[in-house]
């Protein structure tokens, strides 16, 4: 099984819900696709291809600032368990993971890690530069992504376009490359029946929605990945700027939501968060859209001060560490659906009453 | 593997997320019911506007009469069918191959087909390779006027008052 303790954070720095807004927001992320010139993209490579887009990748990240120490793990060598704990900590794609690909056993992908940044090798372009931090803080992240990029950038040559910029697998990446989201939680506006509203403001804007793991991915415990529809024809900084200007308005009318529930139906409120949060703090079993839910109620509870004791950090690694592969992980083998419920509400319980003693304490 | 929520028999392919209530809720529907339902299932449809688009994509060069040779790419052999199959480009020079279609789709995507974003010399390119030359960018300009693209053609305007 795979060594998170190699990883920095074990990956999960970006859970720490220290970054700006993250009682509501919990993370940002922007990625940028990249290919190499002169070598076919994904759709036509041989495994030879596929070796030697790797084998340049890991020597230039070797002279780079930003990844001379990153870790590399090679996706293509990892049990499928070990690929979803990956994707479930949000650090590799759907692709990447190829859990549910026929493709799968596509050769030469690979993962480098180092502090905040990544590079996903052999996805769906050659590179997906990514980084990924708490809160909403495009600016930071752009930063660091930037660098990266330019430092990469100088010790290979990537597929640039003079008219059409950054040269992608599909169109729909061509141009910057730039994608940014971020994962919001906006239960007030689900409450308030305000989202659809909000969803449709937002897509006129040239934005799209999507739920906690990108595209495809279901929308579950009120958590809605906001991010750039286009990449063309605008600067990096004006996708940016208006991505974080959307976002700025989409946490002010939740803002808004959650007052108006406050007081128009403060009872009803209360009784959801706690509801929820005796449900986790008790159930002896729980399955995963479920807790997922749950855990959106007392999230809401807690930002709203209403429970005490309980910090936006714990609920972060509640998110992550009630999922399928991390509870296989922690038992050490595989488990039934049945096993799985009960083992969720097991770690959700434990994790739930520490919280609570420690806050009590300090 | 998720099961289709209306059938239960074959393979969910479509995620449809819906508000009902105040709640929102994602049903799994095979193409079969998603069809029924009126929901298009080509690959990607239900996640980028790009299955529709590509769906429309060459599509009156199927129904002619007389078949139009394929653009092909010379460099890895795709063709403009595979990449309507796909919507995946073979390699970097299918985006010159493939000419005016594929350009075509790239503005309906972006609403743009020029990027405006950060310029890349890659490494061991002197600047003045990548320059483009003054006619290109004054025929850009005039057609950028044209076409009442303006933000572009002060982009132009200003690149050209760089080159002077």
């Amino acid at each position: 099984m795979i060594d998170f303790n190699l990883l920095p954070d074990g990956g999960l720095g970006w859970l720490d819900a220290s970054g700006p807004a993250s009682h509501l927001v919990l993370s940002t992320r922007i990625r940028l696709a990249r290919n190499l010139a002169g070598t076919r993209f994904n759709a036509r490579m041989d495994r030879r291809d596929r070796d030697a887009v790797l084998g340049s990748v890991l020597a230039a990240a070797h002279r780079t600032e930003s990844l001379s120490r990153a870790v590399t793990l090679r996706i293509d060598q990892l049990e499928p368990s070990d690929r979803q704990l990956l994707l479930e900590r949000h650090l590799i794609s759907r692709e990447l993971a190829g859990i549910d690909d026929p493709t799968s056993g596509r050769n030469g992908r690979a993962l480098l890690l180092q502090e905040s940044s990544a590079v996903m090798v052999n996805e769906e372009d050659h590179l997906r530069l990514q980084v990924l931090a708490s809160g909403v803080d495009f600016g930071p992240v752009f930063r660091r992504i930037e660098r990266v990029d330019a430092e990469l950038g100088q010790q290979l040559a990537f597929a640039f376009h003079p008219d059409l910029g950054y040269l992608t697998s599909c169109p729909t990446n061509v141009g910057t490359g730039l994608r940014a989201s971020v994962l919001i939680h906006l239960p007030g506006l689900v409450l308030t029946k305000e989202i659809s509203k909000t969803l449709h403001g937002l897509t006129k804007m040239g934005l799209t929605y999507r739920g906690l793991y990108g595209e495809g991915s279901e929308v579950v415990g009120n958590f809605f990945q906001l991010s750039n529809q286009t990449t063309l024809g605008k600067t990096e900084a004006e996708l940016l700027g208006q991505l974080g200007a959307m976002v700025q308005h989409v946490i002010s009318v939740e803002e808004r939501a959650r007052q108006v529930l406050l007081q128009d139906a403060t009872t009803v409120v209360e009784d959801k968060c706690w509801r929820a949060f005796g449900l986790l703090r008790y159930a002896r079993t729980l399955g995963f859209e479920e807790t997922m839910n749950l855990l959106s109620g007392v999230r809401l509870g807690v930002s709203l001060k209403l429970i005490p004791n309980v910090g936006m950090y714990a609920l972060n690694k509640l998110l992550v560490h009630a999922q399928p592969a991390h509870l296989g992980a922690m038992a050490g083998r595989e488990l039934d659906p049945e096993e799985m419920s009960i083992r969720r509400a097991e770690f959700v319980r434990r994790t739930l009453e520490d919280e609570v003693r420690r806050g009590q304490v300090t | 593997m998720k099961r289709c929520s209306a059938c239960g028999e074959a393979e969910g392919v479509v995620d449809l997320t819906h508000i009902e209530g105040g709640e929102v809720k994602t049903v799994h529907l095979c193409a079969k019911c998603a069809a029924e339902k009126g929901i298009q299932t080509p690959a990607m449809t239900a996640d980028t506007p790009l299955g529709g688009l590509l769906a429309a994509l060459g599509g009156a060069a199927t129904a002619a009469a007389a078949p139009v040779p394929e653009a092909t790419c010379g460099t890895c052999g795709a063709t403009l069918r595979d990449f309507r199959e796909t919507g995946r480009v073979g390699c970097a020079s299918c985006y010159d191959a493939f000419g005016e279609p594929l350009r075509e789709l790239v503005r309906r995507l972006h609403g743009s087909a020029h990027h405006t974003g950060k310029p890349y010399r890659p490494p061991g390119v002197q600047p003045t390779d990548t320059a483009e030359p003054v006619p290109e960018l004054k025929e850009r300009l005039r057609q950028a006027i044209e076409r009442e693209q303006f933000e572009l053609a002060a982009q132009l305007r200003d690149k050209l008052k760089g080159q002077g």
